[in-house]
Parts: C-alpha cells; sequence; structure tokens
C-alpha cells in the first residue's frame, strides 16, 4: 500500500527573468529513496527550499504529507529533517554537545531521544570525541543524526557522502536503507552519478526541469536509444572524429583510455569495426558496455538541446 | 632526459603520529593522465603539495622533468601548473585581468603574458568572455579560466586536484577533451597528475593508482582494475532487498552483498561464480518470504574494484 509523500505539480520558481525551477511534476512514496540528480545550479536546492517553505513557488503547487507546503510551512518542516552539504558543526564541542544544542533547538530535550539518535547512526563510541578530531565519515554520520534529532519522516540529504571512503559511503548508505525500511521517506541531492545509483528512483534536473525520473534500471532501459560500446583504439582524437561519421553512431565521448559510443539498436561491434576499416588508426578492441546514469543523463541533455 | 615527466620514489611524509603518505612511488609519461583516486585524508593533496616542494618529504625523492625537487624547487616548479582544489579566482576582477596578474607572479614579462593568455582563452573557448568578471561566470567557466591560468606558463606537468567536482556533466566532457588535447599537444605533450574521490572521474583517467591511508593500495589502466574482479560480480534482483541481502552473505562464495538502489551487487569469491548462480537459479525462493527475480554476472565497475582491494581481501595481482 503507498501513500504518498511528496506531491508536487508544475513547480515553478523565478528569480527575475530566470527561471530556476520550471514546471517540474513528481510524487515521492512513503519509504521511498528518491535521487534528485543535477549539477550545481540545476535548481535541485531552489526546490528542496520550496519543500521546506523557505521559498515562495512563483507557479504550481507541492504538498508534504498532505501538508501545503508554503502555506503549512510549519507542519511540513517538524516532519522533515534536512541534512546539508555544509552542515555547521560546532569543531570545538563534542559530539554529544552538539547533538545536545540541535536537540534543543528543535525542542527535543530527553537524553533517551538523543541516545537513540546516537546509536541509529552508530556514534555512541565518539560521543565524547571533538567534532575536529573525527574524520569525514564520522562527521557526516554526526550531521545525520542531527537530522534525525526530532525523528522526522521524511529526510532531504544533500550530496550526504561527498568526499567519503568508499567504504565509509557504503556503511552510510546501509543506514539510509535502514532507516527507508522503517517508514522514513528520502530525497537526495546530488550531483554525483556514483552517489545517484544507490536510489530507488533518480530524477535528473537540468537547468530548472525534470527531464526524467524513474528507477536507474529503468532509465538505462528505456532512455538510452541503444547499447553503450567501450572502443579501444589509438590514436583516440583520430577515433573520436571518425567514428563519428559512421552510421548509426548517435555519440562518442573520451574514457581514458578508450572511447565510450552509444548507438543505434541495430549496430553490432562487427559494422563499427567496419566503420573504422580505412582510418589511420590501430583498433584493439571493441566490447559492449553496461550503461551508465551518465549515459542517460547525456543523452536526455542532448534531447532536450534539439527540442529547442 | 629521462622518459618521465613525473617520478616519485618511495615518498613518506607524517605529520606527528599520522603517516599521511607513506613509500608511495610512482611515474608519469608525457601524453599521459595519471588519476590518484582515493577518499578525503587519504594522502592525495598532501602527495601534491610534496611534488610541487611546498611540504619537505620525510623520505624519498621526486623528479619532475628530471630535476631534483629537493635540491633545485626552483627550477622544478618552473615545469608544474598546479590548479588547486581551494583555488580562488579574484571575482572582481576581470577574466583576463585574473590571467595577466598569475601570469606576472609567475614572472613573465608584460610582454609575453598578453599573447599567450590569448591563445589560452581560444584554446579553452573563454575568449569572448575575457572581459567579464570572473563572479559571474558559470562553474564550468571558473573551473576553465583556472584551467588557463595554471597553462599560462606553459607547464609540461599539470597538477590538478579535483578539476571537475559539480560541473555540469555536458561542461564536463569538453573539460576532458580539453585535457585531452593538452596531453596529446605533439610539439610539447604535457603530463598529468589528476586526484579525485570520484569514480566516474576516475575512470576517465589513463592510468590510476588508488590511495588509501597514505599509501597507493593497487594501480593499472582502470580497464586493467576492473579486469582483475572480472566473472567475480553479479547483479541480484528480488524481493525483499534486505531479507535478500541478509541470506545472501550466508551464501557460501560470497564475499560481499551491497544494496545498490532497486538492486543488490554481489562479489564472489574467485572460482565461486557459476556455483552461486546455480544456487540463485535453482532456488528463486530461498525462504517463504524472499523471492529471487533474477541473477546475472556484470561487468565489474572500478568501484567495485576499489572495495575489492581496500576491504583487506587480496586481489589475485596478474601474473
Amino acid at each position: 500500500m503507498s501513500e504518498t509523500v511528496i506531491h508536487v505539480e508544475n513547480l515553478t520558481c523565478r528569480f527575475g527573468d530566470f527561471v530556476a525551477v520550471d514546471h517540474v511534476s513528481f510524487q515521492v512514496q512513503r519509504g521511498e529513496i528518491v535521487g534528485y540528480l543535477g549539477p550545481n545550479g540545476s535548481g535541485k536546492t531552489t526546490t528542496i527550499r520550496m519543500l521546506l517553505g523557505l521559498l515562495r513557488p512563483s507557479e504550481g503547487y507541492a504538498s508534504v504529507f498532505g501538508f501545503d507546503v508554503y502555506r503549512q510551512a510549519e507542519a511540513v518542516r517538524a516532519r522533515s529533517g534536512y541534512m546539508s552539504q555544509k552542515f555547521a558543526l560546532y569543531n570545538d564541542l563534542t559530539v554529544w554537545e552538539n547533538l545536545a544544542f540541535y536537540g534543543g533547538v528543535y525542542g527535543v530535550h530527553q537524553r533517551q531521544q538523543l541516545e537513540e539518535v546516537l546509536e541509529i547512526v552508530g556514534l555512541q563510541e565518539h560521543r565524547r570525541s571533538l567534532v575536529n578530531s573525527l574524520s569525514t565519515g564520522w562527521r557526516q554520520r554526526l550531521a545525520l543524526a542531527i537530522a534525525l534529532v526530532h525523528r522526522p519522516q521524511l529526510l532531504f540529504l544533500d550530496e550526504p557522502t561527498s568526499g567519503v571512503d568508499p567504504l565509509a559511503r557504503r556503511a552510510f548508505w546501509d543506514l539510509i536503507y535502514r532507516l527507508a525500511e522503517a517508514g522514513v521517506t528520502i530525497l537526495v541531492t546530488t550531483h554525483y552519478m556514483d552517489e545517484a545509483e544507490y536510489c530507488q528512483r533518480v530524477g535528473m534536473m537540468r537547468q530548472g526541469k525534470l527531464m526524467a525520473m524513474d528507477t536507474p534500471s529503468a532509465l538505462k532501459a528505456h532512455v538510452l536509444p541503444g547499447p553503450v560500446w567501450e572502443v579501444f583504439l589509438q590514436p583516440l582524437e583520430v577515433g573520436l572524429e571518425h567514428l563519428r561519421q559512421v552510421e548509426g553512431v548517435l555519440r562518442v565521448g573520451l574514457s581514458g583510455d578508450h572511447l565510450r559510443v552509444l548507438t543505434r539498436p541495430e549496430i553490432g561491434a562487427s559494422d563499427l569495426e567496419t566503420g573504422l576499416r580505412h582510418a589511420p588508426l590501430k583498433l584493439q578492441g571493441i566490447q559492449r558496455s553496461e550503461p551508465t546514469l551518465e549515459d542517460v543523463f547525456l543523452t536526455l541533455a542532448g534531447k532536450e538541446e534539439e527540442d529547442r | 632526459m629521462s622518459d618521465y615527466l613525473l617520478e616519485v620514489e618511495h615518498l613518506s611524509k607524517r605529520f606527528g603520529e599520522t603517516a599521511a603518505v607513506e613509500d608511495l612511488s610512482l611515474r608519469v609519461r608525457p601524453g599521459e593522465i595519471y588519476g590518484l583516486v582515493g577518499p578525503d585524508g587519504a594522502g592525495k593533496t598532501t602527495t601534491m603539495r610534496l611534488v610541487v616542494a611546498a611540504l619537505r618529504p620525510d623520505r624519498g625523492q621526486i623528479r619532475v622533468a628530471g630535476v631534483d625537487m629537493q635540491r633545485a624547487p626552483e627550477q622544478g616548479r618552473r615545469w608544474i601548473g598546479y590548479l588547486s582544489q581551494r583555488f580562488s579566482l579574484y571575482e572582481d576582477l576581470t577574466v583576463l585581468e585574473n590571467i595577466r596578474f598569475f601570469a606576472e607572479v609567475r614572472g613573465l614579462s608584460a610582454q609575453e603574458w598578453r599573447s599567450r593568455s590569448l591563445e589560452i582563452l581560444r584554446f579553452v573557448d573563454l575568449e569572448r568572455f575575457q572581459d567579464r568578471l570572473a563572479g559571474q561566470l558559470s562553474g564550468g567557466m571558473k573551473q576553465k579560466l583556472g584551467l588557463a591560468i595554471a597553462l599560462v606558463t606553459r607547464p609540461r606537468l599539470l597538477l590538478l586536484d579535483e578539476p571537475t567536482t559539480g560541473v555540469d556533466p555536458v561542461t564536463r566532457q569538453d573539460f576532458w577533451q580539453l585535457l585531452i588535447q593538452l596531453v596529446h599537444a605533439a610539439s610539447e605533450p604535457v603530463a598529468i597528475l589528476i586526484s579525485t574521490p570520484y569514480m566516474d572521474e576516475a575512470s576517465r583517467c589513463h592510468r590510476i593508482g588508488f590511495m588509501r591511508a597514505g599509501r597507493l593500495i593497487a594501480e593499472g589502466t582502470p580497464s586493467e582494475l576492473r579486469a582483475r574482479l572480472n566473472g567475480r560480480m553479479l547483479e541480484v534482483r528480488g524481493s525483499p532487498l534486505s531479507d535478500l541481502r541478509a541470506w545472501l552473505q550466508q551464501v557460501e562464495g560470497v564475499e560481499e552483498v551491497h544494496s545498490f538502489g532497486d538492486r543488490l551487487h554481489v562479489r564472489v569469491r574467485q572460482g565461486y561464480t557459476q556455483a552461486v548462480l546455480d544456487r540463485l537459479q535453482q532456488h528463486p525462493s530461498p525462504s517463504p518470504s524472499i523471492r529471487i527475480l533474477s541473477a546475472r554476472p556484470v561487468t565489474p565497475v572500478l568501484e567495485d574494484a576499489f572495495m575489492a582491494f581496500a576491504s583487506n581481501q587480496p586481489v589475485e595481482s596478474e601474473p
């Protein structure tokens, strides 16, 4: 049984002539982990600020737990936690002191409730550590603890694991999955494709528009017009120029020691090989590649440009 | 002159009790983009600061274009362009004024800097914006201006500390295109050492070194590193994911399971792939509540490789 937690319809925000968020619509169900992926300046944070009632929508409508985000902002904020990437922790206070301070801001004074949060994020043993002695991974957990201190049922995470060790990142995401299983709804904004892969559904934002929102697997299966290939050859620039001319090739990009090529569905490795036969280069190999969310993003961005 | 533009041998640097860099050796050739890949605190930035001789190593040697950086740091630095992570532009100066400022700091004469600046602005495609205030540039344009400034002295070794963080993927493609043009310049191929905590950035480098706790834990081309796990990564779908995950962790031959959005990624021990796949396919419902919808081998991604190297389960190195 699903229960809609976030409902957004034609949400728009203009700053003068600039459209920061442009007629965005989506829904998020209870317990879902949804990623909101896009580069800096694409409208992610503006959307979150509207959802938290900090910014008035110029047009459209949004509700959280059935409350109008602007007119009933207090009710929304009482039920939502926000972990910002640039969260201000007090470096010269201990973990516990930080938690108690922010708990107080939310009116949470019971020791038991603070203990509970500390346990959820696994910081019990560091309670007396000064924040400036903690690794980035532990600080991120403390920021999460603070966002959870008033037991919110909806959590906004802004690039939660940037710069964290992959091992620590996976541990952090395990926490997030556990919260979601307990019924907490999670919206993660990020510009890292790596991070978006962890979400159950991903919305892709660019220049204020929500280009698509679906599961990572569905995005890869439905958005990409055909397969992705890794083509190993030398020299790379010569390959880049020639592959662009080959019939059925839709996009070619440089990727370290090889080229990444998106083609129409009917194209096979042998077609690419034939297309390169007369090019002055040394072909070393062609293999099918797993599509990435970046492939999806670039394809959607390309469509947007064409439509203009 | 040596075949390498950068040679680092047995480099170590401690800060008090912490080994920031520990016995690190690496070499970068002209025409090569080498990625130093690891989390914050792994020692990437310290390595770069040692290379530019902003810090003195406790042990080890660094040569830039054959110049010993401890004996002749000034001479070595002439070959280096450095775009640091916390690089700050003067927001109230124009694009051209920023370049001029940094060119003069680096000792370029008035005659030299102007023609060189325009040439570089053309290269990074900012020529049209030369009179715009740096503070009014987009993130991607600022990055390009940072690169232009690092290039003004015609360096042969370019050090880039997390250059494309937060940039639109479309712009990032352009930025990388510029880097590739630089390293392939026929007349004076450049060597690039780039640091990043992100695997999607790392996968674009020619060669990468995984760094963790000051040490280089693995080195190779992205394809080589991924290939060390070939056939050992499975993607499993089913429901409920959390129960399925807990169950999978008990299956013989399974090394690690992690959630990945709407699916699980499973790393199996060498030689167990078929056994694990058979087991999953023959028993699609290992308990009344768990259902396995699909299981298939997938191409390992770099993050899988990093995890395998980092989790103390040594990956068999290639012969």
